[in-house]
């Protein structure tokens, strides 16, 4: 298991190829990239920043008790900070398990799990020109995926 | 006891700044530290009752603050 927090772009096929083995049938990898419309409005990129210390230690503590919760020694998370183009990857999660349950929910449980503890912030960046902070506790953002 | 409160994103926007000096007497909990904070001019763009972390880890009001302790305002994080 790995955890990172990283200010270089991510390389998710590397992610995969490192918690592949013979030994699991099911390896899933979760790639969350920067889309261009968010809760109705034209995104032209992301700037992501973290309270890194806080941020490197919350995600290897999901990333061990995934590996806990799961059963499987194989799960990989790497989340990049800086200046985000559409389409780049923002978050890559790679799990292998022997069988595709563990395999599938443990990949939807680690980017949950980021999602509501990882200290990291974005500031989205719009095509009118302006910016601001995402805040998912915002009822706006109910239904944010 | 002196302090400098970590701040971040639009907390920090909030404060044009992102580490806050605040002075509070021996034995003062997060909860003490907050309502100081959230009292100053700029703190009213806080949510009154915002998450803290003391040491990387997030704690209750009621947890005392040492010197030494390294304490952060987290603003709802928004990872992913």
């Amino acid at each position: 298991m790995r955890s990172a927090i990283v200010e270089r772009p991510l390389d998710p096929a590397a992610l995969l190829a490192e918690v592949a083995s013979v030994a699991n049938g099911a390896s899933i990898l979760f790639v969350g990239t920067v889309r261009d419309v968010n809760d109705g409005r034209a995104v032209t990129g992301i700037d992501y920043t973290a309270y890194l210390a806080m941020a490197e230690r919350e995600l290897a503590d999901i990333v061990s008790e995934a590996c806990d919760r799961f059963e499987t020694a194989h799960v990989v998370v790497e989340h990049r900070l800086g200046t985000l183009s559409l389409g780049d990857a923002s978050v890559a999660i790679a799990i292998a398990h022997p069988r595709r349950g563990p395999a599938l929910d443990g990949a939807r449980w680690v980017i949950e799990a980021l999602k509501q503890r990882v200290p990291i912030w974005k500031r989205e960046h719009y095509a009118d020109g302006t910016r601001s902070w995402v805040d998912p506790s915002r009822p706006a953002a109910a239904t944010r995926a | 006891m002196k302090l400098n409160v970590l701040l971040f994103a639009s907390y920090a926007d909030a404060f044009g700044k992102d580490r806050l000096e605040v002075t509070l007497p021996t034995g003062a909990t997060v909860s003490d530290l907050v309502r100081e904070v959230t009292s100053r001019s700029d703190g009213a763009l806080l949510p009154p009752t915002p998450a803290v972390a003391v040491n990387h880890r997030h704690v209750r009001y009621d947890r005392v603050i040492a010197p030494g302790d390294e304490v952060a305002i987290i603003p709802p994080v928004a990872g992913g």
